[in-house]
């Protein structure tokens, strides 16, 4: 009950910004009509609609970061964190209200990501909702990613770090925007680090059907995403306990 | 209601809290004045148990800040310094959270948002975002948010800070409203507010408790006129 009114509460600060509005749900959607639209013109095979809907829904799912990251941090910089410090609400309710309150918002866009890509073509198949669902742990990644952000950094820096860095690596570690084996070295083994590819391969193997494929990504995935969860409650219990 | 035994908040190589021993009456509204810096918030943050003390120990409707922190949060309420509303919430929505914040039914919550409208007159901007209201305003909602636990102590830091003289006077009222029903902790530093709304008054420097007393009784060791030239006396000499 407790979490539940602290999560709702995060949610409609989220959804009443107008900024989260258009980089969540709408910013998405114009990179795939836009890119759908050159692909129609000069058809290049990274941008066909099977493999590029996947990458820009992960890529819209980068924005999280930056939502809960502001959200954390503002709450911090404020007295209203304070306020609710010294109600009964428990760390427990502080964490899974800020990380549950984002996953609906990375539903929805995920949602209508897939949505707008059937009309350019994408075919209509289970594989959209087995897709919608490896979501899950890509979101809780770049959730938990924006709450360890936030809990360390001000708005100012949490907006310039989750806005600017995690969004350019997301884009330029992710193969979404180009084929990292055509890079290849150095710069592939970094990007392979990172969960980014992984995320990409994994919705794109699943789009396509091949399971098997993406449980590597899968497990890689998820290891990422606990890790930083871990991380991140670690750090925001640190940041209540001061 | 409160018994506060050597309450000590060290930063590094600065004592915002000095030893501080206190004793407030159930229903008793006591002001802790001084000027910036005197530790005045850090003594309110360790009594709302959001602040660890280095030092010592507090105990609110008996209950310890430092072993019975859930007990103490269940009968406290804060309204802090810097207006701690969420912004892009309605009055009605913010009122709501905290009644959900403390496990409240939804009907408890529809009724208990109603009464705090009432009490605090609310009723015309419930469905205003508190982003968009004045200050003063603003503050009015902090309090009545800070009402709605089973709230027997609530802190008042810096309540009137920033208001224009019409806001400040209407929140008075609202302070004057609850006299009596609730102890109150209020920290300020002017003097007219601690004169005009306390029973008691604690005057702060570095830390350290300097004086406590009602305002006659602290205008009256000092040899003075008034509770400005008895609070500059004091602070000036360093010691009561």
């Amino acid at each position: 009950m407790r979490m539940k009114a602290f999560s709702v509460r995060c949610l409609k600060e989220i959804v009443r910004d107008p900024l989260n509005l258009f980089f969540g749900l709408a910013f998405p959607l114009i990179l795939l009509c836009l890119l759908s639209a050159i692909q129609a013109n000069i058809p290049v095979n990274l941008f066909e609609i099977e493999r590029l809907a996947p990458g820009i829904t992960v890529f819209g799912l980068s924005f999280m970061t930056l939502f809960s990251a502001t959200l954390v941090a503002r709450d911090r910089e404020t007295s209203f964190m304070d306020r609710l410090f010294t109600t009964p609400l428990t760390a427990f309710d502080f964490i899974s209200g800020y990380i549950l309150s984002l996953f609906p918002v990375a539903l929805l866009q995920g949602v209508i990501s897939y949505l707008a890509a059937l009309a350019f073509g994408l075919k209509l198949s289970v594989n959209i909702l087995f897709a919608l669902i490896a979501l899950f742990p890509i979101a809780l990644f770049f959730i938990s990613l924006g709450l360890l952000l936030g809990s360390v950094l001000t708005v100012k820096q949490a907006g310039g770090v989750a806005g600017a860095l995690v969004t350019n690596l997301s884009a330029w570690l992710s193969g979404i925007w180009f084929d990292l084996e055509l890079v290849g070295g150095t710069f592939q083994k970094i990007a392979d680090l990172f969960p980014f590819v992984h995320a990409v391969n994994m919705e794109r193997a699943i789009i396509n059907g091949s399971f098997q494929i993406s449980s590597g990504d899968i497990f890689y995935v998820t290891a990422w995403a606990i890790a930083v969860f871990l991380i991140a409650v670690l750090l925001f219990v640190r940041q209540m306990r001061k | 209601m409160i018994q506060i035994k050597g309450l000590t908040k060290n930063y590094k190589d600065v004592c915002a809290v000095d030893h501080l021993d206190l004793s407030i009456q159930e229903g008793e509204l006591f002001a802790l004045l001084g000027v910036n810096g005197a530790g005045k918030t850090s003594a309110i943050r360790m009594l709302s148990c959001i602040l660890k003390p280095s030092q010592g120990d507090a105990m609110i409707g008996g209950f310890s800040i430092l072993r019975e922190k859930e007990k103490v949060k269940q009968i406290i309420g804060v309204s802090p310094q810097e207006t701690a509303v969420a912004m892009n919430l309605t009055v009605r929505e913010n009122l709501g959270l905290i009644c959900g914040v403390y496990g409240f039914s939804r009907d408890q919550a529809m009724n208990k948002v109603r009464e705090m409208a009432e009490r605090f007159s609310l009723e015309s901007i419930l469905d205003k975002k508190a982003g968009k209201l004045s200050g003063g305003w603003q503050r009015r909602l902090s309090i009545a948010m800070a009402l709605i636990g089973n709230t027997k102590v609530l802190f008042l830091d810096e309540p009137t800070l920033g208001l224009d003289v019409i806001a400040r006077s209407e929140l008075w009222d609202v302070i004057r409203s609850l006299k009596g029903k609730i102890t109150i902790i209020l920290t300020t530093h002017y003097m007219e507010e601690a004169n005009a709304l306390s029973d008691r008054i604690g005057i702060m420097k570095n830390g350290r408790m300097l004086a406590i007393g009602t305002a006659d009784e602290i205008i009256k060791s000092t040899g003075k006129e008034t509770l400005e030239e008895a609070f500059i006396a004091i602070q000036k000499e360093g010691k009561a």
